[in-house]
């Protein structure tokens, strides 16, 4: 299919989203990310039933966290698509970089960067 | 266990404003099981302390540890050599913790970093609730079992009250009645004349009104 997604991503692969902790998204943040999205299984899909789920949770907590921090929720998502969505996978990198580039860079990272 | 719920971030981030070097620590007990201040708790106080620095252009300097327990003199050894270099110490144990940190540590800022809410279990992932009320006497064996102490609003000994309304408190829909259930119990123990006897009135000096508690066993005092 040879699909272009912007270079800008790194993807970190792991085996179920419900693997994903709040603390491995704040670590992403106070390492300077400018955002993070979690591409889980289509909801209904998991193959252990709830690992999806649980991660829209702790998304949604590590936002309420953000918010805490005067830091914008938006910059961490939860997105759901399955393996054989290609194309969507490449429309949701396009959306989200183009979500966080009107954000502007995190203030943590920049911080970092003068540091 | 001793249930306890994290203080909001903003009433942490002021508590600790003045001080530069920070440690976080957790506790491996109660606090652990109602998810609250164990180690998993402490990486994410950490981690939330250093981004409002960073944010604030600060260079951000946390340490962390999880001692075994907060509220025994042995395990405060632990801190020994961690607490040396830091300015204060935001102990998310229940309030036990950071007292036995401030009765051990003369000369280091202590705040605690939890609200202690009670004694109680886990009806459910993530949702606990208060069973006793620590009276210093238990008599549930005289009510099926259930605490009307802890579980009643009032604590009525001679319950239910004119709140009580399909098994549910006045308070709240999602408070059951503890009478309405001492009275569902006893009925299907087939105990019910238990509720027909007349006790003495409660002896409330196990209870805080004869002070602050302490317990002595002369079998294992070394």
């Amino acid at each position: 299919m040879r699909l272009q997604y912007p270079t800008n991503i790194r993807v970190i692969m792991v085996p179920c989203t419900g693997r994903v902790d709040v603390i491995h998204l704040l670590n992403a943040i106070e390492e300077g990310a400018d955002g993070i999205y979690v591409a889980g299984c289509l909801e209904g899909d998991c193959h252990y039933i709830s690992g999806n789920l649980k991660a829209r949770k702790r998304v949604g907590q590590v936002k309420k966290i953000l918010t805490e921090l005067g830091l914008e929720p938006e910059r961490v998502e939860m997105y759901n698509l399955s393996a054989a969505q290609g194309p969507r996978f490449a429309e949701i990198a396009r959306e989200m970089t183009e979500k966080i580039k009107n954000l502007g860079p995190s203030p943590i990272g920049q911080k970092a960067k003068a540091a | 266990m001793v249930v306890a719920e994290r203080k909001p971030l903003n009433e942490l981030l002021e508590m600790v404003q003045p001080y530069k070097k920070i440690l976080v620590a957790g506790c491996k007990g109660c606090v652990t099981v109602c998810n609250a201040g164990g180690k998993k708790e402490v990486e994410i106080l950490a981690s939330e302390l250093r981004i409002a620095r960073k944010k604030e252009g600060q260079e951000p300097d946390v340490k962390e540890i999880t001692l075994e327990r907060q509220c025994d003199p042995e395990y405060m050894d632990q801190l020994t050599e961690v607490i040396k270099d830091r300015d204060a110490v935001l102990s998310i144990a229940c309030s036990v913790g950071p007292q036995y940190i401030a009765g051990r540590f003369d000369d280091k800022v202590v705040f605690p970093g939890l609200n202690t809410t009670f004694i109680g279990g886990s009806l459910e992932h993530g949702v606990f609730a208060e069973f006793c009320q620590a009276c210093g006497a238990c008599g549930i064996h005289n009510f099926g079992g259930l605490c009307p102490i802890a579980r009643c609003s009032k604590s009525l000994l001679n319950g239910p009250c004119g709140g009580s309304s399909k098994g549910k408190c006045e308070i709240s829909k999602e408070v059951d009645c503890v009478w309405q259930l001492i009275y569902d119990r006893l009925n299907r123990l087939g105990q019910m004349d238990r509720l027909t006897r007349v006790i003495p009135c409660k002896d409330w000096t196990t209870s805080r009104d004869g002070g602050p508690r302490k317990t002595i066993r002369e079998d294992l005092k070394l």
